[in-house]
């Protein structure tokens, strides 16, 4: 077995690792992955989300078993001091040495700072690691306790990764300040009037920009109070973030004396080899074609190139043209840069279009025969960037007129064609190097459906995200060429699609399904999928019952029982946080006794009994309920459970009642009909012993209130939820929940869970917080309304039926007899029972 | 009720199917009076008991018409189809299994969404009020 040596658990170090352990022949290599960082790599991209978030695990590429799952050896927290090219050998700091067969080196790059006077001081930090970042935030909260105005602070650098840091630097609660040396932001991307437009929208937003600004000396004693441009101009500041560009890691490299650039960076030929055969260095200390590539995408590339050729797959080189365009959203405003952002006047000619009333700033460069498009810039409205990137990218023809490709359409068609027209090889997504004819692939050979499987087959769009909308449009636009509808119409008996169903409901008030399908319809007499939908929809809308139209529910509706597998139903009474008397229990174990019932504890913590047949159903439930018990909706798309921690009436770590908190959720939403069945969990402290993140909605005590998370599942995806609002109090959580469950119900698909809903939701958790917290579409008070009225008509169905002896006829075997079904076939099992097994 | 049996005694496929063939109009010999048309819900079906026989009984009101059909799905044997839900498919009147829904034509039986056996199926008379489904033994 060859030994791989990867020194640098970055991005692209991560991203090699990846892309090695898919090949079939990897199982023939061990890895090895030497990190500075304490942590395992993590999105260096997104990083001014920590500020918003403080989750560090969130940005994880990877969390840290997947290493040891794919027999990757990581060691964090160490350093890799020298090389022994000769003796293929490696040392740490620690003064272990390992040998290698081959050696990647994706050591990155370090933030570069000027040689400034005074750049040492306190309060002067610099912005790529997440503990750069905390030690920002401990300064900032020291110099920022007890003071009620706003301090200023600057960042020294108005690129790409200056301009993320001033949002941190916003977030964080200062006054920021941008300072550029060069007389317009980002200057390697954007040509002087698109830096105006940015300015201006990043200005109205409380940033300070300062253009064509030397800084000549930090002031202050011991801590930073201001910056010195030259004479008579000074800012006062007392905290500065530098980020003024990156210097490549090359000192490992020198150690061995690799050979490096001028100006430093690892040199590589097109196979991402070193100048030593065995030794390859990828990423941002790579210097390929004498340049060095500081965007996450070419290091992505360089990470593949790497793979084949230590696979043997040599015929596989990187190309000379890189790519270095990039789309990605600044501080709220889009900005985009693709190709050659500025025209040189020998080359091709420019187009510009600017409409500052909107902030839009769009430019294209056309070669001399207007047959080329060369590159260009998007300020504001980045809504083409793919199409006009792919165009550029494959030399597609564009029109006579080339300007329609940036003005504002006036039959609202963009003047590009269709994403089919795009050659097969263009890469769609660049981060995951996923090409049209790879997606189209995979959707016409049926390994894929729908966009989600598109997206877990290929990994396309779960980079940057930037190709998502042409990834959808790919997708949509192939399945529509294979003759498959991608309408989201419900089923052939409507053209329409929940949203719609759920409105004409709510707007017409209809009380039957008959109703719907006659005004609505297309003329069919409904089926398994439209039938319980708008069953499910009575119930959101008017708190109907499974009793009221029993034939339109779905099966386990139908008789408010889970349907097992040889036709019998399992009962699960709600237990409300868990929370459960002696008395009660031993009712339920009396009950069970009495039925024959197998009993379990099920994973939403209350008791299952299994094995009850049709007619026994209301005979147990009558016992049920006259031991004080109510439906527990086991069988509905609704509230299942509130799991809840014993928080702090009993726990010495608690912070608050999760159980008294746990019970009143799961008594508000009880019975709600929604899209598909929700779940909830209160954790009394960040122990999250009620694995509250894993639920639709969950809740954890914190000092000062409840941290308040969405959207998690756990099932065939699981997924987080996501932190949606932090220490606020009981009464909140509940405002929140009510818009929350309402939105959700009014806008998701059949059977979708909060999880996929969110995720496909467009804007995602930051559009989910402007329609729940701000308000953006003014329908709180609807939701907060709708949701009220559900709470107030809430009866138990299961009481409603054994009171009734109309709704009662149901729960026979037979129609014409009182005999069960003689069909059923029990076998013992450790001590209970069971069907007998399927042949 | 004795629900606990012996390996012996376990359910034999062959034998289910066996009781149950599709019966024509013109052969029937016994019409079996089986409930009243108000024991059966409106676009639904129940159960019927007949000797030992099980027989799934729709009323599709919406096409004003009766269907009655085996109560056994042929997929997993087991006898739930009465408690399925009935609607259409292009028109065919259908009715889906509620624990796989694997839909079979109310017509003439046929597995519309999979090669499952046909299910077999029976005429159905009302007379005053009253439901009757033939058989031709």
């Amino acid at each position: 077995m060859k030994h791989i040596i990867v020194v640098g658990n970055g991005m692209v170090g991560y991203k090699f690792c990846e892309k090695f352990i898919q090949k079939p022949n990897a199982k023939n290599y061990k890895i090895t992955v030497f990190g500075e960082e304490p942590r395992p790599a993590y999105d260096r991209v997104h990083l001014s989300e920590f500020f918003e978030n403080k989750d560090a695990k969130a940005l994880e590429m990877a969390p840290i078993e997947w290493y040891s799952n794919n027999n990757i050896d990581l060691i964090t927290n160490t350093r890799v001091n020298s090389i022994d090219k000769v003796a293929k050998t490696i040392e740490t700091i620690h003064a272990n040495e390992f040998s290698y067969d081959y050696l990647v080196l994706a050591t990155g790059s370090s933030p570069f700072v000027p040689n400034i006077e005074g750049v040492e001081k306190d309060g002067v930090f610099v912005y790529r690691t997440i503990e750069d970042l905390e030690d920002t935030l401990q300064y900032a909260s020291i110099i920022q306790a007890g003071r009620k105005e706003k301090i200023k602070a600057a960042v020294l650098g108005g690129g790409l990764l200056g301009l993320e840091a001033a949002k941190a630097v916003k977030d964080m609660g200062f006054e920021p300040h941008v300072i550029e040396f060069a007389p317009k932001l980002m200057p390697r991307q954007l040509d002087k009037r698109s830096s105006n437009v940015l300015q201006e929208k990043i200005e109205s937003l409380g940033i300070t920009v300062h253009l064509s600004k030397i800084t000549s000396k930090i002031l202050g004693k011991s801590s930073i109070t201001g910056m010195e441009f030259g004479e008579n101009d000074r800012l006062d500041v007392e905290m500065l973030i530098v980020s003024a560009g990156i210097r490549p890691r090359d000192e490992l490299a020198k150690t061995c004396d690799l050979k490096i650039g001028t100006r430093g960076g690892i040199w590589v030929n097109h196979k991402m080899q070193t100048s030593d055969e065995n030794i390859y260095a990828i990423g941002e200390c790579a210097l390929f074609n004498n340049m060095i590539y500081g965007l996450v995408a070419p290091g992505y590339d360089m990470a593949e190139i790497a793979v084949h050729q230590i696979l043997g797959e040599n015929e596989i080189v990187m190309q000379d043209k890189i790519d270095m365009s990039t789309k990605l959203k600044l501080i709220g405003v889009d900005v985009a840069s693709y190709g050659e952002p500025f025209m040189p006047i020998e080359k091709g000619h420019s187009i510009i279009f600017e409409d500052k009333t909107k902030g839009i700033y769009k430019r294209i460069n056309v070669s001399h025969d207007k047959k080329k498009l060369l590159g260009g810039i998007l300020i504001g409205d980045v809504s083409d960037y793919n199409m006009l990137h792919q165009i550029y990218l494959n030399s597609m023809a564009i029109p006579e007129d080339p300007s329609q490709l940036i003005l504002p359409a006036s039959d609202g068609k963009a003047a590009f064609g269709d994403v089919m027209d795009l050659p097969n090889e263009a890469q769609v997504c660049s981060c995951e190097s996923v090409t049209k004819g790879q997606i189209c692939e995979i959707i016409e050979n049926g390994q894929a459906s729908d966009l989600a499987d598109v997206v877990s087959c290929t990994k396309a769009g779960t980079g940057c995200g930037g190709c998502k909308p042409m990834v959808s449009d790919l997708t949509n636009a192939t399945l529509k060429s294979l003759g498959i509808e991608v309408k989201d119409s419900v089923c052939e008996h409507f053209d329409l699609n929940r949203q719609d169903l759920y409105k004409i409901i709510q707007v017409k008030g209809y009380k039957t399904f008959n109703e719907v399908l006659d005004n609505h319809g297309n003329g069919g007499h409904g089926c398994e999928l439209c039938k319980p939908l708008v069953a499910s929809l009575m119930a959101s809308i008017n708190a109907d019952t499974a009793n009221e139209e029993y034939a339109i529910q779905d099966s386990n509706d139908r008789f408010m029982a889970n349907i097992q597998r040889n036709g019998t139903y399992s009962v699960v009474p709600r237990v409300p946080g868990g929370e459960i008397t002696p008395d009660k229990l031993i009712a339920l174990g009396q009950i069970a006794k009495k039925y024959d019932l197998y009993t379990k504890i099920t994973g939403g913590v209350r008791v299952d009994l299994f094995g009850a047949t049709l007619n026994q159903l209301p005979l147990i439930w009558k016992d049920l309920i006259s031991h004080g018990f109510e439906s527990g909706h086991a069988y509905g798309k609704s509230l299942r459970t509130v799991k809840t921690c014993v928080g702090s009436t009993w726990c010495r770590y608690g912070m608050d009642e999760s159980v008294s908190f746990g019970i009143e959720l799961e008594n508000r939403y009880r019975g709600i009909r929604a899209p598909h069945k929700i779940k909830g969990g209160v954790s009394g402290c960040i122990r999250e012993c009620a694995e509250a993140r894993g639920k639709d909605f969950g809740l954890i005590a914190v000092e000062g209130g409840w941290n308040l998370y969405l959207g998690g599942n756990g099932g065939a995806n699981p997924r987080h939820a996501e932190l949606f609002a932090e220490q606020i109090d009981n009464e909140t959580v509940i405002k929140y929940l009510d818009r929350y469950l309402m939105f959700y119900m009014r806008t998701a698909k059949p059977l979708q869970r909060t999880a996929a809903w969110q995720e496909r939701l467009e804007g995602g958790l930051e559009y989910l917080k402007e329609v729940i917290i701000d308000d953006k579409l003014e329908i709180v008070e609807d939701l907060e309304q709708e949701m009220q009225t559900l709470v107030n008509r809430y009866k138990c169905e299961w009481t409603q039926a054994v009171n009734d002896p109309e709704m009662m006829k149901r729960f026979n075997h037979f129609v014409n007899s009182k005999e069960e079904d003689d069909n059923l076939v029990f076998v013992p099992m450790r001590e209970q029972k069971m069907p007998e097994p399927w042949s | 009720m004795e629900l606990i049996s012996t390996q012996s005694e376990t359910k034999n496929m062959e034998e289910i199917l066996d009781k149950y063939k599709t019966t024509q109009l013109e052969n029937v010999i016994f019409w079996f009076k089986a409930a009243s048309i108000h024991d059966f819900p409106k676009d639904g079906g129940a159960c019927v008991k007949y000797k030992d026989k099980q027989i799934a009984v729709f009323n599709f009101t919406r096409l004003n018409k009766w269907y009655a059909c085996q109560n056994v799905c042929p997929h997993k044997m087991e006898m739930v189809l009465s408690r399925g839900m009935i609607g259409d498919q292009k028109g065919i009147p259908k009715v889906a299994c509620p624990l796989h829904k694997k839909t079979f034509s109310l017509e003439n039986g046929k597995n519309l969404n999979g090669d499952l056996d046909a299910i077999a199926t029976y005429p159905v008379k009302i007379e005053e009020e009253n439901v009757y489904i033939g058989f031709s033994d």
